[in-house]
Formats: structure tokens, sequence, C-alpha cells
């Protein structure tokens, strides 16, 4: 975990440098940036909520949207890899102290950690789009709460479900990949025209 | 001023397909090795075995937990298994779809309880034993 942080540390002054309008700010303290994060927290948290308003049970829990991982994939497209973990850290706390209970933060945050490692890491590698990234973030988020699952319980038979959640996660992260890479395009757009 | 973005390359394309091939196959060796149920289902509480239930005999086991309050309370009628009532807070073991083949299993994460068809192979004798 830390070294994560501190990764995504040391990679921000080349980004940032890249980011001409935050010229001259230091971006930890601008009050574009805690603007910027207050809106992607709250826009996470309406998709967290939206996502508890959805009726469909699937029968195999576990299996949801991953709509919140839609502003996570733009935090960290648009902005950088440490506020995209921000944001998904925060997200999944408010909106488990709101509709969810310990559990639920608990499997979030291991389904959460799992899948921005793998997430960042892809898009770090330069050679995968936005879809693939969330494909894969769709996939190891399932895979990571299917572990933390597995330790909990102490049984592991409930890997029996490992390939469900491959494929649901496969699909949701597909839809996000292709939902989020229109918006990121946009929102790309908008902020070079500021 | 309009310019076509690449959205996809052939790395997406071959990266999502291998994940969707390995998906696939996953799926394909789980239900190739898919085995008949042996007709009983396992309950652990913590990884513990708590106790066995036939699934032939409809009945409603209440699952307690260490200080004997009822957590959980599985219900097998015609043939499947299925989480009538849980204490937890999430409740996804109750929205969970009855089970009956081998393998199959409900999962109460809070209370940390399992319900699991058993395999077969696994306890040939204790069928005959019980």
């Amino acid at each position: 975990m830390k070294n994560e942080k501190h990764d995504a540390e040391k990679s921000n002054p080349q980004k940032l440098k890249s980011e001409k309008s935050a010229a001259g700010r230091k971006r930890s303290v601008s009050g574009r940036w805690v603007a910027q994060m207050g809106l992607y927290v709250a826009v996470a948290l309406i998709c967290s909520y939206i996502e508890t308003l959805i009726p469909i049970q699937f029968g195999v829990p576990g299996i949801k949207l991953g709509l919140a991982n839609l502003v996570v994939l733009l935090v960290l497209y648009t902005m950088n890899a440490k506020d995209a973990f921000l944001v998904s850290v925060l997200r999944i706390l408010l909106a488990g102290f709101m509709f969810g209970n310990p559990f639920s933060i608990l499997y979030s945050l291991s389904g959460g950690f799992l899948s921005f490692l793998v997430m960042w890491l892809l898009k770090r590698s330069g050679k995968l789009h936005c879809i693939s990234v969330s494909v894969a973030g769709g996939i190891s988020h399932n895979v990571g709460q299917l572990l933390l699952a597995s330790v909990v319980v102490e049984n592991y038979h409930i890997f029996y479900y490992i390939p469900v959640l491959i494929l649901a996660g496969l699909l949701t992260g597909l839809v996000i990949g292709i939902v989020s890479q229109e918006i990121i395009l946009r929102l790309e757009n908008r902020t070079n025209v500021c | 001023m309009k310019q076509v973005v690449k959205r996809i390359g052939k790395n997406d394309m071959i990266f999502i397909g291998v994940l969707l091939m390995v998906g696939i196959a996953v799926l394909f060796a789980f239900s190739l090795h898919r085995e008949k149920g042996s007709g009983w289902v396992i309950v652990t509480c913590d990884g513990e075995e708590y106790g066995r239930y036939c699934l032939k005999e409809d009945q409603t086991v209440e699952i307690t937990d260490a200080k004997g309050q009822v957590t959980n309370v599985l219900v097998i009628a015609e043939g499947k298994a299925d989480m009538a009532e849980a204490d937890c807070p999430d409740k996804l073991c109750v929205h969970q779809k009855a089970i009956a083949y081998a393998g199959e299993n409900l999962v109460c994460l809070p209370n940390r309880v399992v319900v699991t068809v058993e395999a077969e192979q696994e306890n040939g004798l204790d069928g005959f034993a019980q």
C-alpha cells in the first residue's frame, strides 16, 4: 500500500508539468484541485447510490455494474494516480458508511485496492486504451473481493463462482470502459480549451 | 476541429480477447469438473464444519453462533437449499439463489457461514454410514 502511494507521488511532477492550466501553483494546495476532487468524490458517491437503487440480484453475490469505477477511471486519466486512489478510497468509505455496512466496506476496499493497482499498472504500461484498463479493473475487483471473502470465511468452495465473476467483471468493465473513454475524450477537449 | 481519436487498438483487442478466452476456459473447466451432488449440504462456520444435512429431506435448519443465537435459517425443500433468513446487515446470502448442484454454495460473510453442496466422490462412504 505505502509503496503504491509513494510511487504515485513520484510520477506526479512529470504530469504536473504537462498540465499547463495549473501552472505556477502547487497542485496539492490549489483550490482547483480541492474543487475537482470534491466534484469527483461527489459524482462517485452518486454512482454508488444509483447502484444501490438497482434491484436486480444475479444470484451470485458481488456482481454489479461498478459505476463508481467510471469516476476512478476519469480521475486516473485526467488527473493522476494518487488522486484516483484517493477518490476510490474516499468513495468506498463514504458510500460504505452511508449505504452499506462494515462488511461492504471491507469487501469494496479489497476489490478497490486490487483493481486500482491493476488499472494503474496497465495504464502506466501505455500500451492499452482505457477500455482494456477498465475491463482489467472490473475483473480484478471481483477477484479481489472473492479472495478476501475466501479468507474471511475460511472456505475455498466459494471459488466455484470465479468463472461467473470473471466474465461478469469483463462485461461490466467493457461497458464502463466504453462510457469512460467517451467522457475522457470530451473532458480532455474541455480542459484544453480552458 | 473534429479529429478522429483512436478508441481501441490492436493491443486492446488482443488483451480483451485473451481475458475472454481465459474466462470461458475457466467456466468450461469448472463445468466439465462439475460432479454430481451427493445429496448432502455441508454447513461451515468459521471454516469449521457445523453440520451436514440431506437435500432429500425437507427441513429447516437454524444455524446458531457460539453464543447460541440463531444467525441464519437454512431451508431445504424440493432438493434445494436456500437461505431464508439472516441477521446480517447485507442479506446477500438470502438474495442468493437456492443451491442443488455439487460445489454451489451460499455464503454469509458477516456470520462467516458457508453452505456447500457436497460432491459425490468426497463422501461416498459417509453417505452410506449415515
